[in-house]
């Protein structure tokens, strides 16, 4: 499997097009969400995966400048999945493995550890 | 069926440390399907045993007879005696019932964490052929879910989707969220919630075979790691996505998780997997891995041996009670 960036299917640069959007506390044009993502990506691919996402109502914009700036819409009106959301993270430690988590709990020793290996000041 | 019967019972108490031992020294793929495959093997081997060992004990129940036409004073299907078999039966039955209750709620379990899960992306809950079948090959969605905390995970089912609070996407940079995207699609590609799936209920078919839970969901990340780190090109930065993302899961404002009182000699699964990253390839112990692939592949087959000959001495026993004049 080859996996260059640009073979790589549209849905994965949505994806990170949204996280990066998601990850930002303010709207962003193309130029910004190309920097965020950092990915090789040429303006163009992000202003057609920005179109794209717009089309489907995923992301709102609002006329920047000359440019648009994007934000992610929360697709659920009332807020109704942010709170189902909470009730489920809730469930703290009582969890299936069903769901496979990128990351589980750390132990206090975990922590240090980690910390140690990332060379990060506690 | 003296011997043959207790085999499967009693060699998944030394298959399975070996099986964790070889897992160690295979890469992550392999290390989780050898994982997956024993648990399920020894798992079934042991359920054929215990229903076995039931059945035969029905059977010397006067109504047991006579449902399978059997005539008791033919009816001695191994060396030990009448009196001796309906405790042997009953406890064999007992155990029967444990695996059964242990499955069914180790299926609610998973059941319910599906649907809350499809709850909060606002799905129908997935139905269990969208659990079983290969997603297709475009890319998983991603799932934004508005919360400070840190959690990120793979939804399986249909459509497959990657779910993501805000609070973890904002502790990343953007290279960082690109390796947690990865590595999420590697989970999904791979149905790994089958392999968990398969090892859950295994386990609740024999004690012994328990372990093998964590050690297959760590070797699973291993391998979903892996997978990402080859993706993005860069070991190191998916190392740091995965540290700084536990990190700020632990730093989590809310409701603190109860800390699992682990033991600060043993490192948890989260650092060993940011150290698998940032160390070289590590040089597996060839003969170590030798002896415990051989040592594994022989108390496998031992099962399946002993499983097919309990079957068939089963079958035997029955016919010649049966009044057949082959048997």
């Amino acid at each position: 499997m080859t996996d260059t960036p640009a073979r790589r299917p549209a849905g994965e640069l949505e994806a990170q097009v949204l996280a990066a959007l998601w990850a930002a506390d303010r709207p962003l044009t193309p130029q910004q969400v190309q920097q965020a993502v950092t990915a090789d990506l040429a303006r163009t691919t992000v202003a057609t995966i920005l179109a794209r996402l717009h089309e489907k109502g995923t992301v709102a914009r609002t006329k920047a400048g000359r440019a648009f700036a994007y934000t992610p819409t929360v697709q659920d009106a009332d807020g109704l999945a942010a709170r189902r959301m909470r009730t489920e993270l809730e469930r703290g430690r009582d969890r299936s493995t069903v769901l496979a988590r990128f990351v589980s709990d750390l132990s206090d020793e975990d922590e240090r550890l980690l910390r140690d290996l990332l060379g990060e000041q506690p | 069926m003296t011997l043959a019967v207790w085999a499967p019972l009693l060699l998944p108490l030394l298959a399975a440390p070996l099986a964790r031992r070889l897992a160690e020294q295979l890469a992550p793929r392999a290390a989780a399907l050898v994982l997956a495959a024993t648990a399920a093997a020894l798992g079934a081997a042991t359920l054929a045993s215990l229903g076995l060992l039931a059945v035969t004990g029905l059977l010397h129940l006067p109504y047991g007879a006579a449902l399978a036409h059997l005539s008791p004073a033919h009816w001695h299907p191994g060396r030990l005696s009448d009196p001796e078999w309906a405790p042997t039966a009953v406890l064999a039955a007992t155990a029967l019932l444990a695996v059964g209750a242990l499955a069914a709620r180790a299926a609610r379990h998973q059941y319910a964490d599906l649907r809350r899960a499809r709850a909060a992306t606002g799905d129908a809950p997935a139905g269990l052929r969208a659990l079983v079948r290969r997603p297709g090959p475009a890319a998983p969605a991603l799932t934004v879910l508005t919360d400070d905390r840190a959690d990120a995970y793979a939804l399986p089912g249909r459509p497959p989707r990657i779910v993501a609070t805000t609070g973890m996407l904002a502790a990343l940079t953007g290279p960082e969220r690109a390796a947690l995207l990865a590595h999420e699609r590697a989970h999904l590609s791979g149905r790994h919630h089958l392999l968990l799936a398969a090892t859950e209920y295994a386990a609740a078919c024999h004690p012994a075979l328990r372990p093998l839970r964590p050690a297959l969901g760590y070797h699973l990340e291993r391998w979903a790691d892996e997978r990402a780190a080859a993706e993005v090109g860069d070991r190191a930065l998916t190392a740091r996505a995965i540290g700084r993302a536990a990190l700020a899961a632990a730093r989590a404002p809310a409701p603190a998780p109860a800390r699992s009182p682990r033991l600060a000699a043993t490192a948890g699964p989260v650092p060993r997997r940011v150290r698998a990253l940032l160390a070289a390839p590590a040089h597996p112990h060839h003969a170590l891995r030798a002896f415990a692939a051989l040592a594994l592949a022989g108390c496998l087959t031992a099962t399946t041996c002993a499983t097919a000959e309990a079957g068939h001495d089963f079958h035997r026993a029955v016919e010649t009670a049966q009044g057949d004049p082959t048997g």
